[in-house]
């Protein structure tokens, strides 16, 4: 269930846009006319029906994206986000749904905690955002949190993200149990015996600067267990952050055999390695790490065949004072609900390793089927979930303030080619 | 007065800023400067006075958050023996107890404009990151895992003195690697100057993706022409890390005894010493070993240093006008 500050639809004319759903087959010069909020008309010339008429010659209009992994850092940690930077920045990204991580302090496992949350959502959401609740109480992997009463509240999917559930046995429980929900459940695969003081994936890179390596098999051990527990119990799971080669060989071979499973990317591990690390740079610290560019071209191949359906940003906002510290000392995360669309199409799409209509499929239509959102859609009926793009627009990462509460971008000062112009997101202009 | 001309010719603004961060950072002739500058100092040393007025007037602060008897002693003694005034911060004692970050602690040493900040830290990158900050010249004094570049210079530095010509030479580096930053420094130190590395112990303190030649045999030691023992760092080896089974079994099998030694192999170590755990102590005082000239050369190599970074000039030549100054 998705919640959102309550505001009229808008009544709208986008004139003159490329119009591009790769789902629904749709790649045309058209006019759209929304009525309070709903696609009410798609004709190569439609009645302005004395609406507010957006000259969009030369853009993009397509879906708007979803993004089913964000931090928002609330409850607790608001000085590094809120329901309302995160979902500000989220409409600044073009997105026109998020799912929110139960990682905070308190941890969301309880229905008190995400009833609280869903109330500040219909009050400063400026887009619809959803929240998964935990597996575990306090992600401490110890017991399972309530989830028939979780999924009733509205949880959109348990997780321990940030934490795995270290426990075989426990998993297996968590499966059989969640599926009597019909949830799944989105899974952060790590072996922490085997990453344990891990800070930079163990290559060549960690090896000289003498960072603790995290190995690939750290993530991949737990990738294969948790993909073979799913099979075995037919439940559903989503692993979240994919990151080595062998964890993507398995998310394939199993989906294969039929497993329900499906994997996400983030734009980092698609487009940076761990030679980013060689600048001690904090913001280019993450958890899972930067990998090789063997794994690297692994997941963008992941990401064209659909083996990967989704592109998650796992925006992980931290105080500016947190990142302020030597590598070792920062926390892992790096924000990009801002930039992950400009950074893809400049790195990914126009260099033509990857084709605008499967970045837009999997940054929408994708995670929207995985987490059972309605998928946003370019088409008569259909309430307006719409993002505007500029393709050939560039832009320097941090000139303007982020909408976000926290900085800590990787991308700070890079130039990226595209640009969201505007977003409709549940039906109401969220920005532009 | 020859060297005020020269200074005033300089164009204006600031020159880039020098630090000594990293090995990395460093190319064969910066290697050969400074190398050739500590010569110089040494020299100097052999005098009735030792004390330059080189840098007289400039601020070098020692900022060390790791304990340390060598590198610290000898930055210090290096700063006064070149006429500078030292401030010596450690951790211990200091504002870094109540928990200050490294930020506020460089920021607050930074207001009183030293011209060089020598840091040790536990953390791979904190020099890095307080040249960032500060205004003041860094030097690189090991930090966590990742860097320990003067002792890296000053065991070239013994090598060219006790052994002689660099290039072609073979080094063995016997024992914990993975967790040494002063094996990462050599190995890029050694890539610049033409010293083939063998790097040699247990597997699990070998990483792989380092370039080099390894070996877990012991017995490969007998191919090089010196053998560079690493300290078994008895602090990463916590209960439970299983690098190896037990400190016994690591000496049993990569200890080196003289029985391991070609007769006359020369033997180096950075210290501290675990006498009796990596190395004998029949090797640590025998006369093939090299490791109180390793101890002397610490201190001129890091004179060279702490001149470098802040003249940053092709550098003999003055230092010696400024020796006949005094």
């Amino acid at each position: 269930m998705l919640w959102q500050k309550d505001r009229p639809g808008a009544d709208l004319v986008i004139r003159g846009a490329r119009v591009v759903d790769p789902v629904e087959g749709l790649d045309a010069r058209i006019d759209v006319r929304i009525d309070g909020g709903t696609i009410a008309d798609m004709a190569a010339k439609v009645d302005a029906n004395e609406h507010r008429v957006v000259d969009a010659d030369g853009l993009v209009l397509a879906p708007a994206f979803v993004d089913p992994h964000v931090h928002l850092r609330t409850p607790g940690r608001e000085d590094e986000e809120t329901v309302t930077s995160g979902t500000a920045a989220a409409a600044a990204g073009g997105y026109c749904a998020i799912l929110a991580m139960p990682n905070t302090d308190p941890v969301v496992d309880s229905a008190a905690t995400l009833g609280a949350l869903a109330a500040a959502a219909r009050q400063e959401a400026e887009v619809p955002v959803g929240f998964l609740a935990a597996i575990t109480r306090g992600q401490r992997g110890e017991e399972l949190t309530e989830m028939g009463e979780l999924a009733e509240a509205g949880a959109v999917a348990f997780s321990d993200d940030g934490v795995p559930v270290s426990s075989a046995g426990l998993m297996r429980r968590a499966l059989q149990y969640a599926s009597s929900t019909e949830r799944p459940l989105a899974l952060h695969c790590e072996e922490p015996t085997l990453s344990r003081g891990g800070h930079v994936h163990e290559g060549r890179v960690a090896a000289e600067l003498g960072f603790t390596g995290y190995p690939s098999v750290a993530e991949s051990v737990m990738v294969a267990r948790d993909l073979a527990l799913a099979g075995y119990e037919s439940g559903r799971v989503h692993v979240l952050h994919l990151s080595a080669a062998e964890s993507v060989e398995a998310l394939r071979r199993s989906r294969e055999a039929g497993v329900a499973a499906s994997g996400e990317a983030t734009p980092h591990h698609l487009v940076l390695t761990d030679d980013a690390v060689r600048s001690l740079d904090p913001n280019v610290k993450m958890n899972p790490p930067l990998r090789a560019e063997a794994d690297r071209q692994a997941l963008l191949d992941a990401v064209r065949d659909g083996t990967i359906e989704a592109i998650a940003t796992d925006h992980a906002p931290h105080a500016a004072h947190e990142k302020e510290v030597p590598f070792e000392a920062a926390p892992f995360g790096v924000t990009g609900l801002e930039t992950a669309f400009a950074v893809l199409h400049t790195h990914l799409v126009q260099p033509g390793l990857l084709t605008l209509e499967t970045l837009l499929e999997r940054m929408s239509a994708g995670p929207a089927r995985i987490f059972g959102l309605e998928r946003p859609r370019v088409a008569k009926g259909a309430p307006a979930n719409l993002v505007l793009l500029d393709l050939e627009r560039e832009w320097t990462v941090g000139e303007q303030p982020f909408r976000s509460r926290s900085g800590n971008s990787w991308l700070l000062g890079s130039t990226l080619k595209g640009a969201v112009q505007m977003t409709v997101a549940g039906g109401v202009v969220a920005f532009e | 007065m020859i060297r005020l001309v020269k200074d005033d010719l300089r164009p204006p603004g600031d020159p880039p800023k020098r630090h000594l961060l990293s090995v990395a950072g460093l190319t064969r002739d910066d290697v050969e400067r400074l190398l050739g500058t500590a010569r110089t100092f040494e020299t100097s040393l052999e005098r009735h006075v030792k004390k330059l007025p080189t840098l007289k007037g400039h601020l070098i602060v020692n900022l060390f958050y790791e304990s340390s008897t060598r590198t610290s002693s000898s930055f210090e003694l290096a700063a006064k023996r070149l006429s500078a005034d030292t401030l010596n911060v450690k951790s211990t004692g200091s504002s870094v107890d109540k928990g200050e970050s490294l930020k506020d602690t460089a920021l607050t040493l930074g207001a009183y404009d030293p011209d060089v900040i020598v840091i040790r830290h536990p953390q791979i990158g904190a020099p890095q990151f307080v040249a960032r900050v500060t205004e003041a010249h860094v030097v690189n004094a090991g930090d966590g895992k990742h860097q320990h570049p003067t002792q890296a210079l000053l065991d070239l530095y013994t090598l060219r003195k006790e052994v002689g010509e660099l290039d072609g030479l073979h080094v063995a580096i016997v024992g914990d690697v993975l967790h040494s930053r002063v094996a990462r420094s050599l190995l890029q130190a050694f890539a610049l100057v033409g010293i083939r590395a063998t790097l040699v112990g247990p597997p699990a303190l070998l990483p792989r993706e380092l370039p080099a030649e390894t070996s877990t045999d012991i017995g490969a030691i007998l191919d090089a022409d010196v053998v560079y023992v690493l300290r078994m760092q008895n602090e990463r080896m916590e209960a439970g890390a299983n690098f190896v089974p037990s400190l016994r079994e690591y000496t049993a099998r990569w200890g080196i005894t003289p029985e391991r030694l070609r007769p006359g192999q020369k033997v180096m170590h950075p210290g501290p010493m675990n006498r009796g755990v990596e190395i004998d102590p029949r090797i640590a005082d025998s006369p093939d070993s090299l490791i109180t000239t390793q101890v002397r050369s610490g201190l001129v190599v890091r004179m060279a240093v702490l001149y470098d970074v802040l003249t940053g000039g092709p550098v003999g030549v003055q230092a010696l006008a400024a020796a006949e100054v005094a």
